[in-house]
């Protein structure tokens, strides 16, 4: 036995050499699974990812989606990215023009009257399958929509149509529904009661045709894919890849379709995250993006045209006035109004462009009877004064004969907004008044139910618009609206709201909503944050895109490439 | 041939002639020898110094730097280590109700400082509104003017929002009635200085109860040796507050699971048959449960009030479901360690089973065990993190440095010191534990013993 | 063999009946509505939405009702994508979820062998020192910050470079899943490196490689033959159930590359309570881990002949 024991480094020489020669093997082996992978990608339905932001040669556009659509049936639809789908593949009777006025759309004209409305129908008016739109369309999908067995969120969005509430409550069958047809171009929809904004009703989804003969042929399965959906509006949707992608295409059949100047639409990703969506749009890849605080600064240094609109929202902290709250109290509601500063929590805190500090329930985008409400009904403006909030709060505790404020529930969500927010007021309260603010985080249902159910004193509320009318939010504390989590309960508020309700002349009503503002100041029914903004860029190239703040968040159908296509 | 048979009578033993070997050393028992061996081994004194600065640095840490973590300092928001402090005292902002003068163009109604910026400009007859922008970087050719701020139909505007002792660029574009920017704009480019006003000063404590000082007295902020968080809270003193959640289920959450799993999983290998099926397959049944959902049912089970912690729950439920992957590992081992010849030896020896296990299998698995806890800790860290996030961990506003990392993700590329830092505390906190597990490893490593 | 496969399918069987019970009395005792939504709903549309998701039915017949239903392979309508079934929804998703797991269980697999045998052979010398800093590194840095910074340097190669090196998200091509699957390989090769070292270290001086050493074997073969098939087993017993969450779905991965995987409908179920699908996909995950283990075993069984299955 001559040979020699191997050293150790001679060893490890040896023994690298083979571990290299795995290591080829295995990145050969990796080559030959990444061209199997590629075969069997292609086998399985995939996204059309590969276009550019803007494709001038065939008229495209590529859009990211924050979330997939959960479906697209208008009659139980609810939520905002469908509500993005819907504003671009869907017309109802009426729809909101470029400057945010009504406008005729499947009807050509309308009239309201306090005891009905009536729409006539255009001759032209297609369905994406070439059949005719008629007024018969729109009465099955109200039916269908305040069915209780289709069980519509919205639904309620119908109760002034006359015996709306009834059908949904399983107390009239369907065809006791107050609309009639007289001819198949003409729909007569009765009133429960006068409403002066009922023509701008109609433009949300849940008001949207159906036909019926369609919907009964879908077995269940009515918007749930791009082949169940038939479409009145600009665009037809001719793939839906779940969770990837939606491809729309413009409808030929569309009644209006030469005002459209794009050819597709490619929602062509589906990411929640912001960082994300911006570098998608970095790369070129998509040719509009919302903006985050934290993302600002990249976008000025990438020199990009920045825009800014308001998005309708309000958001507010809600007390509870439950009896056994100590938030009931309105000497403790008092000295946190006077501490809060809410110019401190939009300017300095959460540093979003585009966010106006809170003064009062009514954004500032509403229209009161000649100009802006806010306007013709200003806003209380914000005190602060921490040596009067003191005093309240030295009479709170004497009202509830207590030498210290037990600790007070602030319930809130699982995002970063909220949490930066609640870990704001809890320190701000704490420093000013000494009062100790336990956050209660919770996630999406698990909070609902809190709400619900009132186990809170303080929650991070918001409330964005169903339609455009002040009543929108201005009913929101009515002893009776089921979303009024707090139980406010005033039989001030309550008349104030009938008067708004029930009244068709603008002075009144408007009246009605300036008093509402100040009660609510007064009374210190809730403490306004701030009025959600959004910043947002457009690639240079793209014309046409319009931000909305009722309907489609983002509006594409009047886009056009610039030099592009056509 | 002869025949002789050996007797036991014909032997006797040797006469002792010289002393016995003696023992010169003393004798080392197997931890005194891994003791040695474990100070030989400088990664692993190292990482011991390591892991008395951590303890140091969360237990003396607050004594030391005694910086509410909770303070909120509105004034140094997202500042980085090394800011400039200096502030100037100014009188205290009244309402403003536009400017005056006309004829000037694009002006500064007043000095631009951190506490406003206002703005005057002259009418432009055509227009119907006019829209601020403002920008950081100078506005080139391409016309990018920034950020818009605000739409105003007046000729004067005040910028409150985020202001930065930096250098702004601010534009003015007239809207036509239609709503379409025009073509003209005028900028101004203004450095805004640092202040503060009276009130803000006596309320920061930088001006006493009494005291009255000139305008334009200068004075310094406090300081944040690692700058500050979203919130304008000290940096340090909340990696120190935060490193008593995030040590305490980044130490014992691993430990007391990885400890579970070692039991659990060595059992069942080293019994063996049905007994390891049972065990086994009701492993593969804690796997698959949704956790999440496991943890919100323990939070209404242990009746986690709003705003409490709920840190002992988010403990046992860690404890409860993740322990089945150390399970699997170790029971694989020991099912190849229990036909190696060594135990047979042993077994033939007559070791019983506690001395089997206890001796030889935990040892020759001890290397797969701390690495698996190694990897346990900025999982369990940052399970935490998440758990705190959605409201089932800590309540605000203790911080613990997982929930600092999430928070500092989101501004990871305008200040990225609110990442780096816990970041790097929990990577100290790693490596210490890689370094200080590799060294017990071959220190306890009993093959290691005579190798010397 | 056979007759314990069928053995061991017999019991997956049973553990996936206890997973589903265990999940679904779990989901129940959550508080909260699945049917709830940001604005109020009146009794009587809640009693209506009851009725359609059949929740009306006392718990222990919805119990009857569902173990019956997947029995037949139907796991229902999913609450909050209202007109989809649970079927589609896995059936469209855990394609993709699955086709970039197996590649990201490769690159952990392979790369955590190589690298782990490297380190174990250059112990406590540079390159140990610089694979360990990166491990270390690569777990104390969270999983979407380094999915963040992967994306961001695509973007800014794209960018700087001016041709579009890489996708940086969207799904289609193989070119799609290389960034997301390293992303989501990353942190089990750190694991499977720091565990192949181990094992490593320990078979170097196990007594079965110093007997084939003095037998002067020569080292490739002592390499291969001894010490890289023995300290191979751990990584294959941790890697069963791995493959299992990592095909799944990477729930961060899938959002910050707009990957339509099925990690989102997972985590994104739980926090809706929608019933169908966290019944749906915590069934098909337990099922699915029960045949990765059950195939681990087997291939254990298979690699080290002193392992006897039975």
């Amino acid at each position: 036995m001559a040979e020699a024991q191997p050293t150790e480094d001679a060893f490890a020489r040896s023994a690298g050499r083979q571990l290299l020669l795995l290591g080829l093997a295995a990145v050969a082996f990796l080559i030959v699974l990444m061209l199997a992978l590629q075969a069997l990608a292609s086998m399985v339905g995939s996204s059309n990812t590969s276009a550019q932001a803007l494709d001038p040669a065939t008229n495209t556009i590529t859009i990211a989606l924050r979330e997939e659509p959960p479906q697209l049936n208008t009659t139980i639809t609810t939520d905002a990215v469908s509500g993005i789908v819907l504003g671009h593949t869907m017309e109802g009777l009426l729809r909101m023009s470029m400057d945010d006025r009504l406008e005729p759309a499947i009807a050509h004209s309308w009239e309201v009257k306090p005891t009905h409305a009536t729409f006539w129908l255009r001759d032209n008016a297609r369905w994406s399958d070439g059949s005719p739109i008629t007024a018969a369309d729109f009465v099955f999908a109200w039916k269908t929509a305040l069915d209780p067995a289709n069980a519509s969120q919205y639904a309620f969005l119908l109760f002034h149509i006359r015996n709306g509430e009834a059908i949904n409550k399983g107390e009239l069958p369907t065809s006791e529904l107050g609309v009639r047809t007289p001819d198949p171009h003409t729909l007569i929809v009765e009133l429960e009661r006068p409403i002066a904004f009922f023509d701008k009703m109609v433009t949300f989804p849940t008001y949207l045709p159906v036909q019926e003969k369609f919907y009964l042929q879908t077995d269940g399965r009515f918007g749930a894919d791009a082949e169940e959906l038939l479409y009145s509006g600009p665009f037809n949707i001719t793939s839906w890849v779940h969770g990837a992608s939606l491809m729309l295409e413009k409808n030929p059949n569309y009644w209006d379709h030469e005002r459209i100047r794009l050819d597709r639409i490619n929602f062509g990703y589906i990411t929640s995250d912001a960082t994300a969506t911006l570098n998608f749009f970095k790369d070129d890849k998509i040719a509009y993006t919302t903006l985050e605080a934290e993302n600002l600064d990249n976008a000025l240094e990438n020199r990009w045209q920045i825009k800014r609109e308001q998005d309708g929202t309000v958001f507010y902290i809600e007390f509870n006035h439950r009896d056994t709250r100590v938030t009931r109290n309105w000497n403790l509601r008092r000295a946190m109004q006077l501490s809060l500063d809410m110019d401190e929590l939009v300017y300095k805190v959460t540093k979003k462009p585009g966010y106006i500090p809170g003064r009062s329930l009514f954004p500032g985008w509403l229209m009161g009877v000649n100009d802006y409400l806010r306007k013709e009904y200003p806003a209380p403006e914000q005190v602060i004064d921490f040596e009067a909030a003191q005093q309240h709060l030295e009479l709170a505790k004497q009202e509830l004969g207590v030498t210290e404020i037990p600790e007070i529930v602030l319930l809130t969500g699982d995002n970063p907004v909220s949490n930066i927010q609640s870990e704001w007021v809890q320190a701000t309260l704490k420093k000013r008044l000494g009062l100790d603010i336990k956050i209660d985080k919770q996630i999406f249902k698990q909070r609902l139910a809190k709400m619900t159910t009132g186990e809170f004193d303080m929650v991070l509320a918001g409330w964005g618009p169903d339609y455009d009318d002040p009543l929108t939010f201005g009913d929101l504390f009515a002893s009776w609206n089921l979303n009024n989590r707090g139980q406010y309960d005033s039989p001030e508020m309550d008349s104030y709201i009938r008067q708004a309700q029930n009244s068709v002349v603008p002075e009144e009503r408007m009246a009605a909503f300036g008093a509402i503002q100040q009660l609510i100041y007064d009374d210190i029914v809730i403490l306004p944050q701030y009025e959600r903004g959004v910043t947002y860029v457009v690639h240079p190239e793209l014309a046409g895109v319009k931000r909305r703040v009722i309907g489609s968040e983002v509006d594409f159908t009047n886009a056009y490439i610039v030099g592009g296509g056509d | 041939m002869a025949e002789s048979t050996a007797q036991a009578n014909q032997f006797a033993p040797l006469e002792t002639t010289e002393a016995v070997q003696t023992i010169s050393r003393p004798s080392l028992s197997y931890w005194q020898d891994a003791w040695i061996r474990l100070k030989a081994n400088g990664r692993a004194i190292f990482s011991l110094y390591l892991v008395i600065g951590l303890v140091g640095f969360t237990l003396a840490g607050p004594v030391i730097w005694n910086v509410d973590p909770a303070a909120q300092d509105v004034d140094q928001i997202s500042l980085p280590p090394g800011a400039a402090r200096v502030v100037t005292l100014v009188p205290e902002s009244s309402s403003w109700a536009g400017g005056s003068a006309t004829g000037s163009g694009l002006h500064f109604a007043e000095p631009p400082t951190t506490q406003h910026v206002r703005l005057a400009w002259d009418a432009v007859p055509a227009a119907a509104e006019y829209r601020v922008y403002r920008t950081t970087y100078s506005i080139g050719p391409e016309r990018a003017l920034g950020l818009p701020l605000f739409e105003t139909t007046e000729t004067y505007f005040e910028d409150l929002l985020d202001l930065r002792p930096r250098n702004y660029f601010y534009s003015v574009v007239p809207i036509d009635t239609t709503g379409q920017e025009m073509d003209t704009f005028e900028t101004i480019e203004g450095t805004l200085e640092r202040v503060i006003t009276e009130s803000e000063a006596r309320d920061r404590g930088l001006l006493l109860p009494g005291e009255t000082a000139p305008m334009g007295t200068t004075y310094t902020l406090k300081w944040h040796p690692l700058g500050t968080d979203y919130l304008g809270r000290d940096m340090l003193a909340r990696l120190m507050h935060g490193a008593r959640v995030s040590l305490f289920i980044g130490f014992l959450a691993p430990i007391l699971y990885v400890l579970f799993g070692v039991v659990y999983g060595s059992t069942a290998g080293f019994i063996g048959g049905a007994t390891d099926q049972v065990l086994m397959r009701f492993a593969d049944f804690v796997v698959a449960l949704p956790f999440l959902l496991f943890m919100i049912l323990f939070k209404v089970v242990f009746a986690v009030g709003p705003g409490e912690s709920g840190i002992m729950p988010m403990l046992l439920a860690m404890v409860l479901l993740l322990w089945p992957a150390t399970a699997r590992l170790v029971r694989g081992q020991i099912l190849q360690i229990r036909e190696e010849g060594y135990i047979s030896a042993s077994r033939l020896l007559g070791a019983g089973t506690g001395y089997l296990v206890l001796r030889h299998m935990i040892p020759n698995t001890m290397g797969v065990i701390l690495v698996t806890i190694t990897f346990a800790v900025p999982s369990a860290i940052f399970t935490e993190a998440f758990l705190s996030f959605i409201g089932m961990g800590v309540a605000p506003p203790t911080p613990s440095w997982g929930s600092m990392c999430n928070e500092g993700i989101k501004t990871m590329l305008t200040t990225p010191h609110e990442l780096i830092f816990p970041a790097l505390f929990i990577s100290i906190t790693v490596l210490a534990f890689n370094l200080l597990g590799d060294g017990l490893r071959d220190a306890l490593d009993a093959r290691m013993r005579n190798r010397e | 063999m056979g007759r314990y496969a069928g053995k061991r399918i017999v019991q997956g069987i049973i553990t996936v009946w206890f997973i589903a019970t265990a999940t679904f009395f779990a989901m129940h005792a959550v508080p909260g509505d699945p049917l709830s939504g940001e604005k109020a709903m009146t009794e009587q549309i809640q009693s209506n939405l009851k009725a359609k998701y059949g929740l009306d039915q006392p718990l222990m017949t919805q119990y009857a009702i569902y173990l019956a239903n997947i029995a037949r392979g139907d796991f229902g309508i999913s609450f909050t994508q209202e007109n989809r079934s649970v079927n589609d929804i896995i059936k469209e998703h855990f394609p993709v979820s699955a086709t970039l797991g197996i590649l990201a269980i490769f690159f952990a697999g392979l790369g955590g062998v190589l690298w782990g045998a490297l380190t174990a052979l250059y112990r406590n010398r540079l390159p140990d020192t610089i694979i360990m800093f990166l491990v270390i590194l690569g777990i104390s840095v969270p999983s979407f910050v380094i999915a963040a910074l992967g994306q961001l340097s695509i973007v800014n190669l794209n960018d700087l470079t001016g041709i579009s090196w890489l996708p940086i998200g969207g799904w289609g091509t193989v070119w799609h899943m290389i960034v997301p699957s390293l992303v989501l390989g990353l942190s089990t090769m750190a694991y499977l490196t720091r565990l192949m070292r181990s094992s490593m270290l320990e078979i170097v001086s196990a007594d079965f490689v110093r007997t084939a050493r003095s037998k002067g074997l020569p080292p490739t073969q002592i390499f291969t033959r001894h010490q890289l098939r023995n300290a191979i087993l751990p990584v294959i017993t941790v890697l069963g159930p791995s493959i299992a969450a990592i095909t799944t779905g990477g729930f961060v991965v899938e959002i910050i590359f707009a990957i339509p995987g099925l990690g989102r409908y997972f985590v994104q179920a739980v926090q809706q309570l929608d019933y169908t699908v966290i019944m749906g996909t915590t069934v098909f995950y337990g099922g699915f881990l029960v045949i990765m283990v059950i195939l681990v075993d087997l291939i254990y069984g298979l690699i080290d002949p002193r392992v006897r299955l039975e």
